[in-house]
């Protein structure tokens, strides 16, 4: 299981937990189980999120690892100038 | 990507200042801008554009506009029939063109084409449209109530709390912690209101575009742009048209810092040029630039820090409230993430809130929603420090995040370079220098992400062994330069055998828009990779011709040679000699990547400035100003300056001078240079920039994005030089002089 | 509407042209003879990326009418070079980075060449203050006003 920590906002849709885990072995399959797992983070999920895995921010690359060890955080989905 | 791009080497063309390859073209007045191309047959394209600040559009009649000699099409909401998939398209096409309701002064409601500016003008003025005026808000405070004026029912995220008005979109809510407990065991705690105005990116090329669109369904685009590839996926959805028929070529570009990473004439020219067909020309003028494109947020936010007094932050928090124009756009979330991220905090909690009112819609001015998020921190911060009597860099340095420290948005950070600058601004001669009468010295930290994103180079190699590299990122401050640098560089070639084009649309595959600093991270790695994968393949062609095997051989300094001595004796093979005999070898040789290069290192700056105060007039002079950030490896070291100094610019611009005004009827009041004042030369002293190289792992060279981060500390630089000028801290930017003097005379 | 036939010398070399009364000089250059290294940032004399010579003092052609350069002299970015030597501040903008975007490079090469030919060793404040009326949003003024100072010193000593 990895853990996926939430910002305050979107653990408030998820029962309050800033900490959830799920099941994923690289980004897609973390998406895909939050989706499932987490109905209320849908909205937020379609509006797009980036992720930080072990300190790197990521977009989109489904392929890109996770282990069980990662640290995992949600982010509002990030665009510059 | 893998994780350690990174491998030290010693560089021979990364690190120099070659001149740039686009250079003669820009000193002579060659160079081809959005408004410099024009077509056999052009006609000219203009805007009709709401007086009002919110306003029911009940009718547009263009009888009368249509009937005029000249007139070769008329357009509104009515012509664009395509309603595109996602809400962010949708809103760009509400925005271009009004729907049921005018949002602001300034949104175009109609357009026209005609043979000659002052036909199109004389027709602008014979279209008729009858608005029902409805009550605005343009403060984000107002327009947060309950009882404000609305401007979109049920846009409303479920982020939100009960009891706002629909004009609030979301809530975003970051930290950890405990910060009740935090504050307990705070010494001092200090709470600050602050509040920004919202200012233009100012670049002095307004927005213009060439149209074509032919009754074959194919489109070409000639425009100024930070991402043709982006206009071109918005321009397809928006008229219902296959991206593939749509090329876009990018002009030069005039200046964009974010606010060109938008589309607004170029649909309009594209639905004129099929109407008319004939090729339409638009350029907006000033006062279209600033009434309808491109401003920041305008900001209200509280800020509440407490310490104990050693000067370590026991809890912080942070309402980050964010106007974004008429349209969503993610602008206190930013404030809320970056606001804080300089600082290792236990107890952190920081809200940033979107709010929409009759404004033209926020577009991304570098490191965007984080200069203003960084003003208000790092003044509190200031104040903290002099009540405390503690060096504001000591004070900074006892809370400084580094590798480890859980960031104030929430993933721990890797490696990151805050410390070095703070360490470098206390070596520095500048901050330790003495300060003439009513002078004041102000020192910030400022933080902001970097990205990467989709990214395609190619690289041909010439039949007379020079090289030919397209991408396909508008160069903004001497990315090709950049471009043409490290393909040398890998290569093993020199400098000159290099030349860098901007492909077109039709030319490479999709590349993110010139945004996040993300060019000399992103598209630089592609074109290493790109270089790489040629110098594979003239290993290839070096095998066969030897006869050995193509591991057998390596690249050395421009050169295939075998590796070691078993793999035989042959003399070294240029790339030019590789070149000469391709078609001998297997045809033309050419190198490509294709990625999405994500993984981009965060970046950090510190500023100090010196400013003298006229307590007369309120009048600031900016008398000494350093930047201090991390490049990783500056690659062009006169652009990486460059970067740091035009950020420095553009935030002291932001502190002293700019501000949209607007009057009771929800107008603009200064649409043009004159009293929207950015810095002119005589308002300002050398900015020196002191460059750290703090390799980024993330690349094959350690390069790191400069672009935004320079513009994240200089508001709070500003505010904090001018309060220990001044003796009053400055809470509302701009500090111009009537506000200044104000709040002098009240001290 | 009947327009007006101008003849005046741009850039040494006899033009005639036909305008409208409205149009500005900057209007003629950009849109009727082709010479668009004059820049339109504003069309109200606030941001000089239109400047030019007009009998030999600084205007932006902006705020002045078409009409007007009956008979006058106009020099333009485009006249700066001769041939294929550029003046010694367009190389120094190239080598010395002063500029970033360069869209405001013409009008700033224009009246910094100004400067010099008055004036040809201008402290650092003249600098400032003559390129005041030249808006640059990408430098922050710095390498540009360098770049001049370096250039007047580099001339004189040619000189």
């Amino acid at each position: 299981m990895v853990t996926v920590t939430l910002w305050g906002s979107l653990a408030d849709l998820a029962g309050g937990q800033r900490n959830i885990e799920v099941e994923a072995k690289n980004l897609r399959e973390l998406l895909t189980a939050l989706d499932k797992d987490y109905p209320a983070l849908r909205p937020q999920l379609e509006r797009g999120v980036s992720v930080s895995i072990d300190g790197k921010i990521y977009n989109d690359s489904w392929f890109q690892p996770i282990t069980e060890s990662s640290e995992v955080v949600l982010l509002n989905r990030l665009e510059g100038g | 990507m893998a994780k350690d791009e990174f491998t030290p080497r010693t560089f021979k063309v990364v690190g120099t200042r070659p001149p740039r390859p686009d250079g003669l073209d820009k000193v002579t007045g060659r160079a081809r801008y959005g408004a410099d191309m024009s077509a056999p047959g052009m006609l000219i394209g203009l805007c009709l554009r709401s007086p009002h600040a919110h306003a029911r559009i009940k009718s547009i009649d263009t009888s009368a506009a249509e009937a005029m000699k000249g007139v070769k099409a008329v357009v509104t909401r009515a012509d664009f029939t395509t309603t595109p998939e996602d809400q962010g398209t949708r809103d760009i096409l509400d925005n271009v063109m009004a729907g049921e309701k005018a949002l602001y002064d300034g949104h175009t409601v109609a357009a026209v084409a005609a043979t000659s500016r002052s036909v199109a003008r004389a027709a602008l003025k014979a279209i008729k449209v009858e608005y029902e005026v409805l009550p605005h808000v343009v403060d984000v405070d107002e327009a947060m109530k309950p009882d404000a004026p609305v401007l979109h029912e049920g846009r409303q995220q479920e982020s939100v709390p009960k009891g706002y008005s629909q004009n609030v979109l979301a809530r975003s809510q970051y930290g950890h912690g405990d910060i009740e407990a935090g504050f307990k065991k705070a010494d001092i705690i200090v709470e600050r209101s602050f509040t920004t105005a919202a200012t233009h990116q100012g670049y002095i090329e307004p927005h213009a575009c060439l149209a074509t669109m032919g009754n074959d369904g194919q489109g070409d685009l000639w425009c100024c742009t930070q991402g043709h590839y982006m206009v071109r996926n918005t321009c397809s959805a928006i008229l219902g048209m296959d991206a593939g028929r749509l090329k876009v070529t990018a002009s030069e570009i005039g200046g964009g810092f974010g606010g060109k990473t938008t589309v607004f004439l170029e649909p309009v020219a594209l639905m004129l040029s099929k109407k008319a067909g004939k090729p339409v020309k638009m350029t907006m003028s000033r006062d279209e630039v600033l009434r309808a494109s491109g401003p920041t947020a305008s900001t209200s936010i509280d800020i509440k820090i407490g310490m104990t007094k050693e000067g370590k932050i026991t809890a912080a928090q942070g309402e980050f409230r964010y106007q974004s124009g008429a349209f969503y756009a993610m602008n206190g979330a930013l404030g809320a993430m970056c606001g804080f991220a300089p600082y290792d905090l236990e107890n952190l909690q920081s809200v940033g809130w979107e709010v929409v009112t009759n404004r033209p819609k926020a577009a991304a001015y570098r490191a965007p929603g984080a200069p203003m998020a960084a003003f208000a921190v790092e003044s509190v911060m200031d104040e903290l420090a002099k009540e405390l009597d503690m060096d504001p860099i000591e004070l900074r340095l006892k809370n400084a995040a580094e590798e480890g420290t859980k960031s104030a948005y929430g993933p721990t950070y890797p490696a990151i370079g805050l410390k070095a600058t703070l360490e470098a601004a206390k070596a520095h001669p500048h901050w330790s220098a003495p300060l003439g009468k009513n002078q004041g010295r102000g020192l910030a930290c400022g933080f902001w992400f970097n990205f990467g994103g989709d990214t395609c180079v190619s690289l041909m190699i010439n039949p007379d062994g020079t090289v030919s590299l397209s991408e396909g990122n508008p160069d903004i401050g001497g990315s090709r330069a950049a471009m043409t640098m490290m393909a040398a560089e890998e290569l093993g070639i020199p400098y000159e055998h290099v030349r860098t084009v901007i492909a077109d649309t039709a030319t490479l595959g999709q590349n993110e828009v010139t945004d996040g600093s993300r060019v000399t991270f992103a598209v630089g790695l592609a074109t290493i990779k790109a270089a790489r994968h040629a110098i594979e393949i003239m290993k290839t062609r070096a095998a066969a011709t030897w006869g050995i095997e193509p591991d057998a051989v390596e690249w050395v300094d421009g050169a295939a040679q075998p590796a070691g001595p078993n793999a035989g004796k042959f003399p070294p093979m240029t790339l030019k000699e590789i070149a000469a005999i391709a078609s001998n070898t297997g045809g033309p040789i050419a190198g490509h990547h294709e990625v999405n290069a994500e993984g981009a290192g965060v970046s950090f700056g510190t500023h100090i400035a010196d400013t003298e105060v006229d307590p007369e007039t309120g009048a600031v002079k900016v008398v000494r100003y350093t930047v201090f950030q991390d490049a990783g490896k500056a690659v062009h070291p006169d652009y990486v300056e460059g970067q740091l100094q035009g950020g420095a610019v553009q935030g002291i611009g932001w502190a002293l001078n700019e501000e949209y005004i607007y009057g009771k009827d929800g107008t603009l009041q200064n649409a043009g240079y004159l009293d929207y004042r950015i810095p002119v030369a005589s308002d300002l002293p050398m900015i020196e920039p002191v460059i750290l190289e703090i390799p980024n792992p993330g690349h094959p060279y350690g390069v790191r994005g400069v672009g935004e981060t320079g513009i994240v500390p200089p508001l709070a630089t500003l505010a904090n030089a001018v309060s220990r000028a001044a003796g009053v801290r400055m809470t509302s930017l701009p500090m111009s002089p009537p506000k200044l003097l104000a709040a002098i005379k009240a001290s | 509407m009947s327009r007006i036939h101008v003849n005046t010398t741009i850039n040494g070399d006899a033009t005639d042209y036909l305008c409208e009364a409205e149009d500005t000089l900057l209007d003629v250059l950009r849109d009727q003879l082709d010479m668009t290294g004059s820049k339109e940032g504003c069309a109200s004399g606030d941001c000089g990326a239109c400047t030019v010579r007009l009998d030999g003092r600084l205007v932006c052609s902006c705020l002045v009418l078409g009409a007007e350069a009956e008979g006058r002299t106009v020099e333009t970015i485009e006249g700066m070079a001769d041939g294929e030597t550029l003046h010694p501040l367009q190389k120094n903008f190239i080598d010395k980075a002063a500029l970033q975007c360069g869209i405001c490079t013409p009008g700033i090469l224009v009246a910094a060449k100004d400067l010099l030919e008055r004036n040809p060793d201008p402290t650092e404040e003249e600098v400032r203050y003559w390129l005041a009326g030249n808006l640059c949003r990408c430098t922050g003024y710095d390498k540009i006003i360098r770049t001049v100072l370096e250039t007047a010193a580099e001339m004189r000593g040619a000189a």
